[in-house]
């Protein structure tokens, strides 16, 4: 079976759970952003986790259906409608040969998963289906979908319509979003007194948020402590010798706006970093809107490896309860 | 050098093998990501070298964090007996410097850089103190350049000068980053050259643009074939300057399949390099004409 797609939105990408060992050449990980959002979506059409799904990014695609198949669409909460008729998110439904799969406006959170069963089947680049739309690699010829594009469908295992996860199991960005983050890397750059005020301060999504990076804006410029800058790094206190950067690690150019690299990151450059973003907050991201108002939070390795724990424990219980 | 070790979120150990940019900081990351990667340590995903510093992903879920990092750690003594010398290889890349393409880039964003009068190889030249446009050709050319780092986006080489210190060319970065780089542009920022390896954002000075693709998704560039990023860490550079009639025939030529860049086997030896940086250029560049 095959998807066709009538309208794209605004920037829909084929992804699925990323690529890894080529970050050393420059090609990031890519995947979905939040990824316990992409697993819930394939495990409730009956696919495995891995499953390429389709991201929509705020605003969701329209696209017609060659075959009766079963639907899930998890995330933000981007209601989703077949023929014009609203169905549940996080929810399996049953889309008909020749029905349109539409959406309603975005009423929360900022990235759909739209999972068929099946699984878009796009060819693997590198051990993976996701796009990386700046190296033109991977997913739908490599790039966002276009009107008139046709996705081929995996073959699909049953799945009935209907299965739903419980509300307590959908993880979502609270009211302020709360980043954890583990200091490290050229934290030493900052004085002590930047370092407070960058964990103190409210900070805001700026409209440069994508699958690059988040930029985050409205928080006090950081300080930084005096020194001679090191032959190559360049004139600017925030300047390093070009270096790799962590997934997740938050840059700081000029010591204004922190950016937190995501999945399609640049692999490396010449930005102090502070920190990294722990694992399990990486998802919440995601789901950020421009505006929303965001903390980082300062943890240790141990929180740090506990919340990975925990976002574990969620991600058992969701498959459990849909086993 | 005092070698830095700091943990990136709970999956990356980050490793400053230096602050300062120099071959020797270089080859102390090689040494230890080599002899990482013959560690074989379980929990390791991937091993990811950069100009004076490195970076190892690892899953804490297989190997703890402590111990990812005690075994590392452990991995320095290791690698400090290690011979500071490689079997490489030099390619020749061809450049049209002072070309129109990245010359329009640069006007479109003339408000963003340090000397909005000039263009990025005038201004390079003169606070380099080079004599114009060809002084810099001939300064930028003349010696071979290596590979210290493969990143940014796909494919991305960054090259550092093989000459003392002193004859370094280095520029600072745009005020402000562009939001356009044409692809295949030669570009500089602090001491390293770059080669955009695709079209987009950017902040290093542009001089000029190569005709030979070192990136290719689809994998229909002849010598992209068997995969599809050219360069790796280790490898040295030999600019050739070309005007515009070579450039848009090696273009032609690409797009028929009929092209392949010059590439020769070589030894490089950090030791013999310090000793003689003359000498050795000239003999890593002899290869490239079968010496």
């Amino acid at each position: 079976m095959a998807i066709k797609v009538i309208k794209p939105g605004l920037s829909t990408t084929v992804q699925d759970l990323g690529r890894s060992g080529y970050y050393h050449i420059g090609i990031p990980t890519s995947g979905g952003m939040d990824m316990l959002s992409l697993a819930t979506a394939n495990l409730l059409v009956g696919n495995d986790a891995s499953a390429a799904v389709l991201e929509a990014v705020f605003m969701g695609p329209e696209l017609e259906f060659s075959a009766d198949t079963t639907v899930a669409v998890t995330g933000a909460d981007l209601p989703p409608k077949v023929d014009g008729v609203e169905q549940a998110g996080w929810t399996a439904f049953t889309v008909k040969k020749g029905q349109v799969l539409s959406f309603g406006f975005l009423k929360k959170g900022a990235r759909g998963y739209i999972a068929v069963s099946g699984g878009i089947d796009v060819p693997m680049v590198l051990g993976s289906r996701s796009t990386y739309a700046l190296g033109a690699l991977g997913g739908f010829e490599g790039r966002k979908l276009a009107a008139g594009d046709v996705l081929p469908v995996g073959q699909g295992a049953f799945a009935a319509e209907g299965r739903a996860v419980p509300e307590a199991l959908r993880r979502a960005p609270g009211a302020p979003a709360e980043l954890r983050m583990l200091p490290g890397l050229y934290w030493h750059r900052i004085t002590e007194q930047a370092g407070k005020t960058f964990f103190e301060d409210t900070w805001k999504v700026a409209p440069e948020a994508d699958r690059i990076g988040y930029r985050f804006k409205a928080g006090r410029p950081l300080d930084f402590m005096p020194r001679r800058p090191p032959f190559g790094a360049g004139s600017d206190p925030s300047n390093i010798v070009d270096a790799c950067y962590p997934y997740g690690s938050v840059q700081v150019p000029s010591g204004t706006e922190p950016i937190v690299l995501h999945r399609d990151a640049v692999s490396g450059g010449g930005y102090m970093m502070i920190g990294t973003v722990v694992s399990a907050d990486m998802d919440l991201i995601g789901q950020l809107q421009p505006n929303v108002p965001t903390r980082f939070v300062k943890v240790t390795m141990e929180q740090a490896l506990q919340a990975r724990a925990d976002r574990r424990k969620t991600m058992h219980a969701i498959a459990a309860y849909l086993a | 050098m005092t070698t830095r070790y700091s943990f990136g979120g709970d999956e990356h150990i980050f490793v400053e093998c230096s602050e300062e940019m120099s071959l020797d900081a270089f080859f102390k990351g090689m040494s230890i990501t080599n002899a990482l990667r013959d560690a074989k340590i379980t929990g390791v995903t991937e091993i990811c070298p950069a100009n004076a510093s490195f970076q190892v992903r690892f899953d804490p879920d297989v190997i703890a964090p402590d111990e990812m990092m005690r075994q590392l750690q452990a991995l320095e003594a290791v690698a400090q007996s290690a011979p500071s010398s490689l079997n490489t290889r030099i390619i020749e890349v061809p450049v049209y410097y002072n070309d129109p393409w990245t010359h329009e880039t640069g006007q479109r964003f003339r408000e963003r850089h340090q000397d909005p009068t000039s263009t990025d190889i005038e201004y390079t030249a003169r606070i380099n103190h080079l004599d114009g446009i060809d002084g810099f050709i001939k300064a930028h050319s003349g010696a071979p350049w290596f590979v210290s780092m493969v990143g940014f986006v796909a494919g991305l080489p960054f090259l550092y000068q093989m000459v003392d210190r002193d004859r370094q060319i280095q520029s600072p970065k745009y005020l402000r980053p562009r939001t356009d780089t044409p692809r295949l542009t030669v570009g500089h920022g602090g001491c390293f050259a770059c080669i955009y390896s695709v079209r987009g954002a950017g902040g290093y000075q542009m001089f000029g643009i190569t005709p030979m693709p070192i990136y290719d998704p689809n994998q229909t560039t002849t010598y992209l074939r068997d995969f599809m990023c050219l360069f790796k860490p280790g490898d040295i550079v030999k600019w050739k300057p070309i005007g515009r009639e070579e450039y848009d025939h090696t273009v032609a030529e690409v797009d028929a399949g009929r092209w392949q860049p010059r590439i020769a086997p070589v030894t490089f030896s950090l030791e013999e390099f310090q000793k003689d940086i003359d000498g050795t250029n000239a003999r890593v560049m002899a290869a490239l004409n079968g010496h």
